[in-house]
């Protein structure tokens, strides 16, 4: 029909942006067709023509120029016509608010049809109109219609509150339509009782402080009646609201459970989510020894279980809530762990699910049954698959200690089969045990030892060399094995490096007389030859200590660990209790509060369980009330700013975090103290040089200070380039203000602000942090989402000192453009995470794309004129820059400061024309053509890439620097 | 709520795009196609977060229904709904293609008008829907019929109407179960379970009050104790069996199940599922396969497998397929099977041996040689398990129907003019043998 053809069509026209001019006519020809089948008289091909019309938009094609041809088919008496015209004027009416009120006359006399039908569709359709002008007209059907004899037209009435309220707030206000909404929860029909609520919760959600949905036992009432009436999304909406309430005591709770859950028995796993969600929150109130308890948490599994029957989709869904709900009542689900066995057909989303429960559930009852299925896990072909097994099979190990000797000879197996990944995994899970049951299983450091060519993951390689180092006494040939990765130093990962310094250490520590040599090697690799810093002050500090005070040395290097404890990957528990009020939602998929996903004021509303009942157990309550930030969330290793516990090696990471956190940053090393400051407060004037950055930074000198870690370093010299930046770096690149990244109010005090900036060809993000909270802040870290240039920190956040309240630190943050790689929306957006003691905090920010411009963007003339002739015209993109008061000289020169490069200039009548070219650090070469007319503040820029989508972007960066 | 629907075909052009909220942007459908649809990699999970905009999708052959928001939603709420859009779809036009989508793509966008407002799902119950949207458009309606189809689509019975008139008053109630096994090489049952349902295709005059009962051990135990039945306690419990959980259709009263564990609906015209269940005890496996894999050296395998029927001699089993998985490396295969036929399937990697029917209490046997290319592949083969497919005429957790009674007051018929039918069918769901 004429649907394909449109769509092959439109698909042209989409590509072929520059080329529009051609594609104009036709354009017009086939809109100009349109518009007199629009007007026939025909009823028939009317229609059609509205058909058309409708397919068009929905490919993504403009055919808003029809706007008056549409609205002039809506009065007719064709409901299915109407229906057609109503959805062509959602779409566009607010692009055409003027025409829209054209539509209004009809809709008002819609409003008033006998046919219950009409006038609910007319009152649905007229809340979908985005127009100031329209709304006020929507008002008085509204008013009429949440009145309506009909409960059809209420119940649509009803969401069309929602929707107005989501166009002006205000007006609904005004009007009194929130009164009439509440009115609505008593009506006699469950589905417009179930309307009302919705719209109601979404109203109360953007006025987190409004008494809006003002649950009171008499409307809790009315809900549970409806219901049991209602539809299944209705039921949805009741429960998600109902979950909102705080019962008054434990036996108004008690009673709402007793009605709440005849819904675990529905077919719709929704509505069973949102009841156990209900039933999870008001169980909390119940006292631990009432009999009902007991019985409640016995009717919560079956449906639990069923929901694992349902379509994958849902049963991803189901596993991500039930990871939650084992955190918080373990009791639960402790005696079905055979349903979560991985199936071999199940999608892998679903197979990685299970294996988390099931580490979850293992205890020294099922333990046996739990490793027969990870062993058989561990052979299946999905590489992350079999990772996360082998893992698991660790992290049996350390939670059930009785099962710990079967695990390590599991593990032996499987290093057997010498699948490369699997030995790398297994050898880093081996370490955990050992430093988990020390002096126990060394006698399979043989077997490990065999395997060491084999290893080519950083983490594998470093986990083996703290095994080396660690038991250095025991094996023989330590010292060879040492030296042959010493060999390879500088290629090494820092975490190897920073490894392989303290095994040798030890190994000296422990045989000081054959391994003399070595360890000045390696203390010489260390602080002579890298340029890393971390790795130079931890080989100063070493050498110090050796050289001082051996004994010392001994104590400090060869220290007693702390033990490691179970449960390594739950669930902070303040936000785990967050996340139990969201069961069924986004948040408890995603493992994240709302506020970490949804913009605006939506759900930054936190939400808390409600406090147990007290019933002579104050210590459960106080378990349960207790969530203040003091609570520190139970981890593996000590805290990651302790330079102590970096000396004491424990530097490793920890065993993988399944929540989606950010990883402690800390073994990423390579991140220079001072660096950062002083780099940029030298690099305008000396141009850069890297050189003299690092040798300030290396430094014994600076070493007291960064041990102590007392006065704040950062803080100072951060200062100091801030006076820098204020004199400004005439021919260097343009450096945007800060801009405020992080709200305070978002992050629990936690106030960023930052930019961005390339300084001698490294790219930097200048944070400026400020604690508006009231307790001291530490610990910070900082990671990336994967984004569109691969941008990824290039070393840690080096926040030295705690952060007290009211301080404000400035850091820079050195990064590099080889991360992960993901095309973000828009291109230059860059997700950010950002740990501190408290909490982790997400934010986004965009940074202009003149970043990644780097220093030898320059083309060869030759070059340029054939890439330019080599890219197709369609990727061409014009844009005009105005206000500019330059001369193409100077703008020619300031664009250099920028690394856009001018390759030639052409005069031709009065006109300089100026071809350009970038570089990005992918690789991507923008090539461009600048026209400046003597005279005019006007320039005209055509952007030629291969890449087209940044052409908008680069377009941005020219406007900014010429006009900085 | 959900802010936008989309539809796409496989190539990642858009069939249908419906936005709801202000806060989903046209760029939303690009986003999906190029972030997942486009994506190089296979999905690694059914919702997707780009830019902060959150993506559920779901795929019916090779058609993506992707369903967009910015907030915190019911996930589990959308998905439903997904399914709900795609079984409302096949009812009005059959099997979700590309070409029936793009021919009714103004009933869709009806559709979508009608079932979802404001990111809201609304009633889509089927047999409502029909009343009012039509393939044929919409049909005139007396004022009469326009208040009933608006109270039944908001009424507490929204998946009936009234009026309905059978001259035979009929109904077929189906058991259908799929018996799902994972058994160790040496027989140790690991998992097992039952996931049944109950369809019932009702064609029944009025609005017929129905009562549903089945040998539920719950309820039998405690008519046993009441001394009501004329079972002896013992016996009935034999053949009763527990159901570990189970889940109805809205038009089962789920207080009245919950507080006295029956059954009580007025059912939707034609055919539906009234409820779900699933066993995990006493369960009758239908067959039982025992595997022998063994290495010949580096190149050769040596594979027998036996099958075993367990169940009563009278009965037939029909369509039984084993699949015995075999190495990538396979170059040849020579199978011996007594009976059915056995086929090596290279694409599938696997020898496909299909029975077509098999008496209870029987057994078989297939063997079969595999020759291997010499790799030097260091990676085992992961030896998948044997799986297995067949239909027995039985319920394989032992569910029987007990009655299922109709009353409807205001006609003249009564329960026993009804017509019942009930049939088992027992089917493998996920059947693993490891070998």
């Amino acid at each position: 029909m004429e649907w394909a053809s449109q769509l092959c069509e439109n698909r042209g026209l989409g590509s072929k942006m520059t080329d529009s001019k051609y594609f104009t006519t036709t354009k017009k020809g086939e809109i100009f067709e349109l518009k007199a089948e629009l007007n026939s008289d025909k009823k028939e091909k009317k229609k059609e023509a509205v058909k058309k019309v409708i397919a068009s938009m929905t490919v993504g094609k403009d055919v808003s120029a029809l706007f008056p041809d549409v609205v002039n088919c809506m009065q007719t008496d064709n409901l299915e016509l109407k229906k057609l015209v109503y959805l062509y004027l959602m779409n566009y009416a607010k692009s055409q608010p003027d025409m829209a009120i054209m539509a209004v006359n009809t809709f008002v006399k819609d409003c008033e049809d006998p046919n219950p039908l009409i006038r609910a569709l007319a009152v649905r359709t007229m809340g979908c109109i985005r127009v100031d002008k329209i709304t006020e007209y929507l008002c008085e059907p509204l008013r009429k219609c949440l009145k309506d004899e009909d409960p059809y037209v209420r119940k649509t009435a009803a969401v069309c509150v929602a929707k107005l309220h989501d166009i002006n707030a205000q007006l609904v206000e005004d009007q009194g339509f929130l009164d009439t909404l509440k009115d609505l929860i008593s009506d006699s029909n469950p589905m417009v009782v179930a309307n009302a609520v919705a719209a109601l919760s979404e109203i109360a959600e953007s006025h987190p402080n409004s008494n809006l949905l003002d649950l009171n036992p008499q409307t809790i009432n009315k809900l549970l009646t409806a219901l049991n009436e209602c539809t299944e999304w209705g039921q949805i909406f009741i429960l998600d609201c109902l979950a909102n309430y705080t019962p008054r005591d434990d036996r108004e709770s008690q009673s709402i459970c007793e009605r709440v859950t005849p819904r675990l028995s529905h077919a719709n796993s929704a509505v069973v989510l949102s009841a156990v969600k209900v039933l999870m929150k008001f169980m909390e109130m119940l006292p631990k020894d009432l009999d009902y308890y007991g019985t409640l948490l016995k009717k919560l599994a079956p449906p639990l279980v069923t929901l694992l029957s349902a379509e994958p989709e849902l049963q991803y869904v189901a596993l991500r809530n039930i990871n939650l709900i084992v955190q918080k009542r373990p009791e639960i689900l402790k005696h079905e762990m055979k349903v979560f066995f991985v199936k071999y057909n199940d999608p892998i989303y679903v197979k990685l699910e299970k294996l988390d429960i099931m580490i979850r559930l293992a205890s020294q009852a099922n333990i046996a049954q739990v490793l027969a299925e990870l062993k058989e896990y561990a052979t299946e072909v999905d590489v992350d698959f079999v990772r996360k097994a082998v893992r698991a099979i660790g992290r049996c190990a350390i939670k059930v200690e009785q099962s710990a000797e079967r695990c390590v000879s599991t593990l032996l197996d499987l290093i057997q089969t010498k699948v490369n990944y699997v030995v790398q995994e297994a050898i880093v899970v081996i370490k955990d045990i050992f430093r988990k049951y020390p002096n126990k299983y060394e006698s399979v450091i043989a077997t490990l030892c065999e395997n060491l060519d084999s290893l080519d993951e950083p983490e594998a390689r470093a986990a083996m060399i703290w095994i080396v180092g660690e038991y250095a006494e025991r094996i023989d040939n330590a010292d060879e094995l040492l030296e042959s990765f010493l060999e390879g130093f500088h290629d090494e990962s820092t975490q190897v490096q920073l490894q392989l310094l303290t095994a040798i250490v030890k190994l000296f520590l422990k045989k000081p007389t054959e391994t003399q040599e070595l360890v000045q090697q390696v203390l010489s690799l260390a602080t002579q030859d890298s340029d890393n810093p971390d790795l130079r002050d931890r080989g100063y500090i070493y050498w110090r200590l050796l050289s001082t005070d051996p004994v010392a040395a001994k104590e400090v290097v060869l220290a007693e660990k702390p033990l490691i404890s179970e449960e390594t990957d739950l669930i902070e528990p303040t936000l785990l209790e967050e996340l139990i009020c969201h069961i069924g939602t986004l948040a408890s998929v995603y493992h994240k509060p709302p506020s970490a996903f949804v913009e605006g004021s939506r759900g930054v509303q936190h939400r808390r369980l409600p406090p147990r009942a007290g019933s002579g157990e104050s210590a459960e309550s106080s378990d349960v009330g207790q969530s203040g930030p003091s609570e520190a969330p139970s981890a593996v290793i000590p805290s990651q700013g302790d330079l102590l516990g970096d000396l004491l090696n424990l530097d490793l990471a920890p065993p993988t975090a399944t929540v989606p956190s950010v990883q402690p940053s800390m073994q990423m090393g390579a991140m220079d103290l001072l660096g950062g400051g002083l780099d940029s407060l030298l690099g305008g004037d000396i141009g850069g040089s890297p050189s003299m950055g690092a040798s300030l930074g290396a430094a014994p000198a600076a070493m007291p200070a960064a041990l102590g870690g007392a006065p704040a370093v950062g803080g100072g010299l951060g200062d100091l380039f801030d006076l820098g930046g204020g004199v400004g770096m005439p021919t260097g690149a343009y450096i945007a203000p800060k801009t405020l990244w992080l709200p305070a109010m978002k992050a629990k005090g936690l106030e960023i602000s930052g930019t961005f900036a390339r300084r001698g060809g490294i790219i930097q993000m200048d944070l400026s942090l400020t604690n508006k909270a009231m307790s001291v802040m530490t610990d910070f870290a900082i990671q990336f989402n994967r984004n569109s240039f691969g941008m990824a920190p290039a070393g840690p956040l080096q926040v030295l000192t705690p952060l007290s309240p009211n301080q404000t630190i400035d850091v820079s943050l050195p990064l590099s453009t080889s991360g992960p790689v993901m095309k973000m929306e828009p291109l230059n957006n860059l997700q950010v995470a950002v740990k501190n003691n408290i909490d982790v905090f997400y934010f986004s920010c965009q940074y202009p794309i003149s970043l990644l411009f780097v220093e030898d963007g320059k083309m060869e003339r030759q070059v340029f004129l054939a890439t330019w002739k080599d890219i197709p015209n369609d990727n061409e993109a014009q844009f005009q820059i105005k206000d500019i008061h330059l001369n193409s000289d100077a703008a020619s020169n300031k664009l250099q400061g920028s690394n856009i490069f001018t390759i030639a200039k052409r005069t031709v009548e009065g006109q300089d024309m100026l071809y350009l070219s970038i570089k990005l650090t992918n690789g991507i070469w923008v090539l461009a053509e600048m026209r400046v007319q003597t005279g005019s503040p006007i320039y005209t820029l055509s952007i030629k890439c291969r890449a087209p989508e940044v052409n908008q972007f680069v377009c941005q960066c020219y406007e900014l620097v010429l006009k900085n | 709520m959900i802010g936008g629907l989309f539809i796409y075909n496989h190539k990642g052009e858009v069939l249908i795009s419906r936005v709801y909220r202000d806060d989903i942007g046209r760029n939303a459908v690009d986003a999906f196609r190029v972030n997942v649809i486009h994506a190089r990699q296979q999905v690694r999970s059914p919702v997707t977060n780009i830019a902060r905009t959150s993506f559920f999708h779901v795929k019916r052959s090779n058609i993506w229904l992707a369903a967009v928001t910015k907030q915190n939603v019911n996930a589990a709420m959308v998905f439903e709904f997904l399914y709900k859009m795609c079984d409302v779809m096949t009812a009005y036009f059959g099997k979700i293609s590309e070409e029936n989508i793009k021919n009714n793509f103004v009933l869709i966008y009806e559709l979508l008008d009608e079932i979802l407002d404001f990111g809201y799902p609304q009633n889509s119950e089927t047999g409502a829907l029909k009343t009012f949207i039509t393939q044929q458009g919409i049909k005139s309606q007396t004022k009469e019929e326009q208040s009933q189809i608006t109270s039944q689509v908001t009424g507490q019975i929204g998946w009936r109407r009234e009026g309905i008139k059978y001259r035979r008053n009929e109904l077929f109630l189906d058991v259908l179960e799929s018996v799902n096994l994972l058994m160790s090489p040496q027989g140790q049952v690991l998992s097992a379970h039952v996931s049944g349902r109950v369809v019932m295709k009702s064609y029944l005059s009025g609005m017929p009050e129905c009562k549903f009962g089945m040998n539920d051990k719950i309820v039998i135990d405690k008519q046993g104790k009441g001394g009501t039945t004329d079972d002896s306690g013992k016996s009935s419990g034999k053949q009763s069996i527990a159901i570990d959980d189970c889940t109805f259709h809205q038009c089962v009263r789920l207080s009245k199940f919950d507080s006295e564990r029956s059954i009580s609906f007025i059912p939707p015209d034609g055919e539906y599922e009234l409820m779900r269940y699933r066993t995990t005890k006493d369960i009758i496996l239908p067959f039982r396969v025992i595997p022998l894999v063994r290495e010949v050296g580096r190149t050769k395998l040596e594979v027998k497998v036996v099958i075993k029927s367990n169940f009563k001699p009278s009965l037939l089993a029909q369509k039984i397929e084993v699949r015995i998985p075999t190495p990538l490396n396979t170059s040849g295969v020579q199978v011996i099977c007594m009976k059915g036929k056995a086929k090596y399937k290279a694409s599938e990697n696997a020898i496909v041996w299909k029975i077509k029917r098999m008496a209870g209490m029987k057994e078989s046997q297939i063997s079969a040689e595999i020759e291997l290319l010499p790799t030097n592949d260091k990676k085992k083969w992961a030896r998948p398990p044997i799986s297995m497919n067949f239909e027995v005429p039985f319920a394989p957790s032992g569910l029987k129907v007990r009655y299922l009674k109709v009353f409807e007051p205001k006609l003249n018929y009564s329960d026993h003019d009804v017509i019942k039918w009930v049939r088992y069918i027992g089917r493998s769901g996920i059947y693993e043998t490891r070998c």
